[in-house]
C-alpha cells in the first residue's frame, strides 16, 4: 500500500532525509525509532504533504498512486492520517465541527452526499465510546487549552473518526500518563485490521508492549539504518543507539 | 432543520460577489446634485407635512456650513456631492394596498437575494421591510404585529401615520448637527424603517429591513428609528447588498435607537454592500451614524455587526448609557480583503450610575486591506460604579494587510472600572496544514479558522443571520491566499 523509494528531502539547503526506503503492506504495523533530530517527524511531514520541505529525489506510491503529486488534503481524503507530534490549536472551532467538516470534505471527494447531522452525531458517539474519550472535549475549541495528554488522545480520536488506511503516529505516546498510554494503545489496537496500516514513531519500547509492531526500523541521519522485528525495540531499550551509530560509522568509513 | 454550516460554506466557495446583478425597472429619479429644490422635491414626493420639510431644510442649511471630516484612518477621493442622485424610486402607478400589486420585477429581485416578501413562504419568525433605492417596497406581517400594538413600517409612512412619535424621537439621538453625514442624511433621507414597541410587549418575531441599492449614481440615505417603550423587547436585523458598479456609491444612513425603562433592543447588521473589485475599483462608501440611547433605568442596547462588504466602512454604532444600571454592548466582526478599508468601532458613553458596557471586536484583514478599530469609552462625572470591558482581536491573513487599534478612554469618575484587552494573530501555516491533513482544503480551512475566531460575535446573531454571516465570511475571504 505504501512504497517509499530512495526518498530525499531538505529544508533551506539542509539535507534531512537521505534516501529512505520502506514498504508497508496492508494491515502491518511498522515502528520507527531513532535519536532526536534523525528525521522521523520530517518523514511523516513529507508523507503528509507539508510543502516547506523540498523533495530532491525518490518516489512514494500509495495504493498505486503517486503520493508526492497530491495536495495534502487529497492525501488525507485518500486515507493518509497523521497524528501530529505537536497538535495545533484552532480557537473557536469545536472538535465536532472540525471533524464534521473534515468528514464531509472527504465524502465530497468520494462523490458522496454530506453526512446528515443526526447520523454524524451518532457516528461520533460510537467512536467516543470506542476510544473511551471524555465527551466534553469534543465540544471545546479544538486543542485549545487541552493538556498535552488530551491533545494526543484527541489525535487518536480524530483518527478513529476519519478511518484512514494509513495512520502515521508521530510520538503519540510522549506526554501520556500511564493510564492514558494504555487507553491510547487499546484504541489503536481496536482500529487495527487487515486493511489499515500504521507507522508508529516512538522513542519508547513501552508503547510497543501494547501495540506490537510487525517491524521495527531505526532512522538515523535521514536513513533507515537497521530493521528488525519487535525484539529490535527491546534491544534498543537496553543498549541505546550508540552501537547502531558505531555500525553506521564503520560502514561509511 | 437548519442546514449544516459547513455544507453552506461549501456551496458558496468559489463564488464572488453574487448580489451584483441589476434590476431592470422603470425608475423615477430626482435630477443629479443637491440644492434646496432637491430637498423640497424629496419632501414633496413623500407628501410630507410642513414640519418635516422644515426639519430637512434646517439640516440642509447646517450641512452647507460643514466640511467633510478628515480624521479617519483611510484615504478616499473626495466625494462630489453634486454628482449624486438623491432620490430614485421604482415608478408605481398607484398606491399599493397589498403585496399582489408590487411590481413582480421587484419581488423577483428580493427573491433572488434570498428575501421572500411572500408571507406564506417566509420563515415565520421574521418580519421584513424591503427598501429598494429610496423607497420601502413592502413590509410583511404588519397586521399580525399591529394586534400587539407594534408599529413596524416604512419611515415615510410613519411620518404620515404616527407624526407625534416621529416628531418626538427623530433626531433625538442623532441630531442633524451631529456630524457631516448625519446632517446630509437629515436633509435628504429617503426611506428606512420605523419601529415602536409598546409598553411591556415582547416583539414575537425578529423585525428586519433589507436595503438594496439598485439605481446608478444614486446615494442611499435611509433613516431608521426604533423606540422600545418601558419593559419591551425587540430584536431587529438589517441586511444590505448592491449591484457591482465601477463608480463608488455613497451610503450615509442614520439609525437611532431609544430604550426606555427596562426595555431592550438588540440590533444586528449583516453588511454586504458591494466592496469594489480586486483593484479597488467601485464599491460602496458606507458612512453610517448609528447610535442608541438607554434612556431608562435597567435598559439595554446591544449592537451586533458583521461587516464584510463596502469599499470603505466608516461607522461607530454607539450607546449613550443614560439610565442607571443600563447596559450597552457592541459585538463586531469586520472583514476586509483586496483593497477594502474599514474604520469602525463604538462609543460607550456612561452617564447613569452602575451602567455597564461590553465591547468585543474582531477584525480580519486580508489582501492589501486595512482594518481599524476605533473606540471610545467615556465615563461621566456622575456615573458612579460604571464598568466597561473591551476586547479587540485582530487577525491578519497574508502580510500585505494592516490592522490598527485606537482605543480612547476618558474617565471622569474614580469608581469606574475599565478593562481593555487586545491581541493580533496571524492565520498560521501550521493551522492550515493541520486542516489540510484532515482533508480540509485551504479555502475551507481559512473560513473555518476565521469563523472560529469570530465565534463569540456570531453567537450573538439570530440563527438565520448567523448562517448568512458565515457564508459571507467565506465568500469575502475568497482568494485571500495562494
Ligand atoms: N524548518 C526547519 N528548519 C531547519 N531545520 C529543520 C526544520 N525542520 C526540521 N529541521 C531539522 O531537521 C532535523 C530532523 O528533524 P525532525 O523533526 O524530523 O527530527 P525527529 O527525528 O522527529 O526528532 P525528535 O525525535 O526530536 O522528534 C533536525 O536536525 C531539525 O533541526
Ligand atoms: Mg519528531
Amino acid at each position: 500500500m505504501l512504497e517509499i523509494k530512495n526518498l530525499k528531502a531538505e529544508i533551506e539547503g539542509k539535507k534531512i532525509l537521505n534516501g529512505i526506503n520502506l514498504v508497508v503492506k496492508p494491515g502491518e504495523v511498522h515502528a520507527i525509532m531513532g535519536p532526536n533530530g534523525a528525521g522521523k517527524s520530517t518523514l511523516s511531514a513529507v508523507l503528509a504533504g507539508r510543502d516547506s520541505y523540498e523533495i530532491t529525489a525518490g518516489e512514494v506510491s500509495f495504493n498505486g498512486k503517486d503520493l508526492l503529486e497530491m495536495a495534502p488534503e487529497d492525501r488525507a481524503r485518500e486515507g493518509v492520517f497523521l497524528a501530529f507530534q505537536y497538535p495545533v490549536e484552532i480557537p473557536g472551532v469545536s472538535t465536532t465541527n472540525f471533524l464534521k467538516t473534515a468528514i464531509n470534505e472527504k465524502r465530497k471527494y468520494q462523490g458522496l452526499e454530506p453526512m446528515e447531522a443526526t447520523d454524524f452525531l451518532k457516528f461520533m458517539r460510537e467512536k467516543i465510546e470506542l476510544m473511551e474519550m471524555d465527551k466534553s472535549l469534543t465540544s471545546r475549541s479544538l486543542n485549545e487549552g487541552f493538556s498535552g495528554g488530551e491533545k494526543k488522545r484527541n489525535e487518536v480520536f480524530q483518527m478513529a473518526m476519519l478511518e484512514p488506511t494509513l495512520a502515521i503516529m508521530d510520538e503519540t505516546d510522549s506526554g501520556l500518563d500511564i493510564d492514558a498510554l494504555r487507553l491510547v494503545s487499546q484504541g489503536v489496537n481496536k482500529l487495527r485490521n487487515a486493511e489499515r496500516s500504521f507507522v508508529v514513531i516512538t522513542h519508547y519500547q513501552r508503547l510497543l508492549d501494547y501495540i506490537v509492531p510487525d517491524f521495527v526500523h531505526v532512522l538515523y541521519k535521514g536513513r533507515i539504518v537497521k530493521s528488525g522485528d519487535a525484539s529490535l525495540a527491546k534491544e534498543l531499550e537496553e543498549k541505546g543507539y550508540d552501537w547502531i551509530k558505531a555500525e553506521v560509522e564503520a560502514a561509511t568509513v | 432543520m437548519m442546514k449544516e454550516e459547513t455544507d453552506i460554506i461549501d456551496q458558496v466557495v468559489s463564488q464572488e460577489y453574487k448580489y451584483g446583478f441589476t434590476t431592470d425597472i422603470e425608475m423615477e429619479t430626482a435630477p443629479k446634485g443637491l440644492n434646496e429644490d432637491i430637498v423640497r422635491f424629496i419632501s414633496a414626493k413623500k407628501n410630507e407635512p410642513e414640519w418635516m420639510l422644515e426639519y430637512r431644510l434646517k439640516a440642509y442649511k447646517y450641512w452647507l456650513t460643514l466640511e467633510s471630516p478628515k480624521w479617519q484612518n483611510f484615504d478616499y477621493p473626495p466625494v462630489n456631492y453634486q454628482d449624486i442622485i438623491y432620490y430614485a424610486a421604482p415608478k408605481e402607478k398607484k398606491k399599493l394596498s397589498s403585496l399582489d400589486e408590487v411590481d413582480p420585477e421587484l419581488l423577483k429581485t428580493f427573491e433572488k437575494l434570498g428575501i421572500s416578501l411572500d408571507e406564506q413562504k417566509r420563515l415565520t419568525g421574521v418580519a421584513v421591510d424591503a427598501v429598494f433605492d429610496s423607497v420601502s417596497i413592502a413590509t410583511t406581517f404588519k397586521e399580525q404585529l399591529k394586534e400587539k400594538g407594534i408599529i413596524f413600517c416604512a419611515m415615510s409612512e410613519a411620518v404620515q401615520e404616527h407624526p407625534e412619535l416621529v416628531k418626538k424621537y427623530l433626531g433625538s439621538v442623532v441630531p442633524h448637527t451631529d456630524n457631516y453625514f448625519a446632517a446630509l442624511n437629515a436633509a435628504v433621507f429617503s426611506d428606512g424603517s420605523f419601529v415602536y414597541i409598546p409598553k411591556g410587549v415582547r416583539c414575537p418575531m425578529e423585525l428586519s429591513t433589507y436595503f438594496r441599492i439598485n439605481a446608478e449614481n444614486t446615494g442611499q440615505f435611509e433613516r431608521t428609528l426604533i423606540v422600545a417603550d418601558e419593559g419591551s423587547y425587540v430584536s431587529y436585523l438589517e441586511g444590505c447588498t448592491a449591484p457591482m458598479r465601477d463608480e463608488n456609491q455613497l451610503h450615509a444612513a442614520v439609525v437611532e435607537l431609544v430604550a426606555l425603562d427596562r426595555a431592550e433592543i438588540k440590533y444586528s447588521t449583516v453588511q454586504n454592500w458591494y466592496p469594489g473589485d480586486k483593484e479597488g475599483k467601485g464599491g460602496i462608501y458606507n458612512f453610517v451614524t448609528k447610535r442608541g440611547i438607554c434612556l431608562g433605568d435597567y435598559s439595554k442596547i446591544s449592537w451586533t455587526q458583521v461587516e464584510t462588504g463596502s469599499a470603505i466602512t466608516w461607522k461607530y454604532p454607539s450607546c449613550i448609557l443614560k439610565g442607571d444600571y443600563s447596559v450597552g454592548e457592541f459585538f463586531s466582526v469586520a472583514v476586509t480583503n483586496n483593497k477594502q478599508q474599514a474604520d469602525t468601532g463604538t462609543k460607550m458613553i456612561h452617564i447613569g450610575k452602575h451602567s455597564k458596557s461590553r465591547i468585543v471586536s474582531k477584525g480580519i484583514s486580508a489582501g492589501k486591506s486595512h482594518n481599524t478599530y476605533r473606540g471610545l469609552v467615556k465615563v461621566n462625572k456622575k456615573a458612579d460604579s460604571a464598568r466597561n470591558y473591551t476586547q479587540c482581536d485582530s487577525m491578519l491573513i497574508g502580510d500585505r494587510c494592516g490592522a490598527h487599534t485606537f482605543p480612547y478612554i476618558e474617565i471622569n469618575n474614580k469608581s469606574a472600572m475599565v478593562e481593555h484587552e487586545a491581541s493580533t494573530s496571524k492565520i498560521g501555516e501550521d493551522q492550515i496544514f493541520y486542516c489540510n491533513q484532515r482533508g480540509i482544503g485551504t479555502e475551507e480551512a481559512i473560513s473555518l479558522i476565521v469563523n472560529g475566531f469570530c465565534r463569540e460575535v456570531l453567537n450573538q446573531l439570530p440563527m438565520e443571520f448567523a448562517v448568512e454571516a458565515q457564508k459571507l465570511l467565506a465568500v469575502s475571504l475568497e482568494g485571500s491566499v495562494g
